[in-house]
């Protein structure tokens, strides 16, 4: 059973605009645009909620879409957006930064 | 003008680009005159200086081609591309630049570190043409064939062309201001020494009927984002620059312009 735990990257920029997400990438300038599906994800990545949580009660909640398949789609993306260095990814809780922090007020 | 010839004696010159002087020192009294050429009209007339970089042109004849390296190192810009290296150290307002006795190196140094300075400040330079009529500022971006340089050749005889393929945009409290360059395009012509606030940027494109249509945030940012010049590998600078684009797309409208390649286009403008 999956236990990945999901947190924005710090060396990111990220700014929310007509309900579409843009991301900077702090390492190569890349700039990456979110859908809706993602964007709750990369919103809802605070480090300490598991991602299995994450995706019941933000995804299933809103989408028509089967639990199993929903966190299978949830684990690809966030290991996606981990290659990119936006999210980190890891089996146990990340703690907040006190950077982190200050950004998700 | 006694002032300049001052400079030249000290083989020294100040070049103000932005309302940024930068003075430039050399013991080359060519490479000077080079640069008087290259820099008319842009030329600082008092000694202050914001920035000042000593030129060794001593560096062997290289090519131009190879990456752009821009990092930020103890305090230090390092600037190294195939035909030049450079350090930049701001809280000291001094660096060098080694290179081979040829204008292009020293104006890409000169666009970079105002890049550098122009994030901190909330600015940017973009690869657009600009021009000011009635007052206002237009910016019009695009690549390389979009269409800028097509804009500035059909500029009407109110219109003060900036620049046709490097905008300088400098924020000012909560307003945006577009400068003069002397960074040229394929039109090969220095741009007006004259600024004024922002009042559009346009987003070039050429079609077969000519229309302007406003952009959302999200879609005008992406657009600017791509167009903006920008060097350094540095995550901080990277925010402040993402961040500049954001709150000039909140504060200055923003639509794509599809055009057919004649003047009438500028009824539509200003």
């Amino acid at each position: 059973m999956s236990n990945l735990y999901v947190a924005r990257s710090q060396r990111v920029a990220a700014r929310s605009l007509d309900g579409e997400m843009l991301i900077m990438s702090g390492k190569d300038s890349t700039l990456f645009t979110l859908n809706k599906t993602a964007t709750i994800l990369w919103q809802a990545a605070d480090g300490m909620t598991p991602l299995r949580d994450i995706v019941e009660r933000e995804i299933c909640s809103q989408f028509e879409v089967q639990p199993a398949t929903a966190l299978q789609d949830a684990e690809d993306l966030a290991r996606e957006l981990a290659r990119h260095e936006i999210l980190q990814v890891s089996e146990q809780p990340i703690p907040p930064t006190p950077a982190r922090a200050l950004e998700s007020r | 003008m006694p002032e300049l010839i001052a400079h030249r004696d000290r083989l020294s010159l100040v070049v103000e680009i932005g309302g940024m002087p930068v003075r430039v020192n050399t013991s080359d009294p060519d490479f000077l005159d080079m640069l008087c050429t290259r820099y008319d009209g842009f030329l600082g007339v008092t000694d202050h200086a914001e920035i000042e970089f000593d030129v060794d042109l001593s560096a062997p004849k290289p090519g131009r081609d190879g990456p752009v390296r821009v990092v930020r190192r103890s305090g230090r810009w390092l600037l190294q591309r195939g035909d030049f290296r450079a350090e930049w150290e701001p809280a000291r307002r001094r660096g060098q630049i080694l290179q081979f006795p040829n204008p292009y190196s020293i104006d890409s140094v000169l666009r970079i570190v105002h890049t550098l300075v122009l994030a901190e400040q909330g600015g940017f330079l973009a690869h657009a043409a600009s021009a000011i009529r009635n007052g206002k500022a237009f910016l019009f971006a695009g690549v390389s064939g979009a269409g800028k340089t097509t804009m500035s050749r059909l500029a009407p005889r109110d219109v003060s062309l900036l620049t046709d393929e490097i905008s300088y945009v400098r924020r000012q409290n909560n307003r945006y201001i577009a400068c003069g360059t002397p960074f040229t395009g394929e039109l090969a012509k220095v741009g007006e020494n004259v600024s004024a606030p922002i009042a559009g940027l346009y987003l070039l494109a050429k079609g077969s009927e000519t229309r302007i249509e406003p952009l959302k945030s999200g879609v005008a940012t992406r657009e600017l984002l791509a167009n903006i010049l920008f060097f350094a590998q540095d995550a901080e600078l990277v925010r402040m620059v993402f961040d500049s684009a954001c709150n000039f797309v909140d504060r200055v409208p923003v639509s794509r312009l599809t055009f057919v390649p004649d003047s009438r286009v500028w009824e539509m403008i200003g």
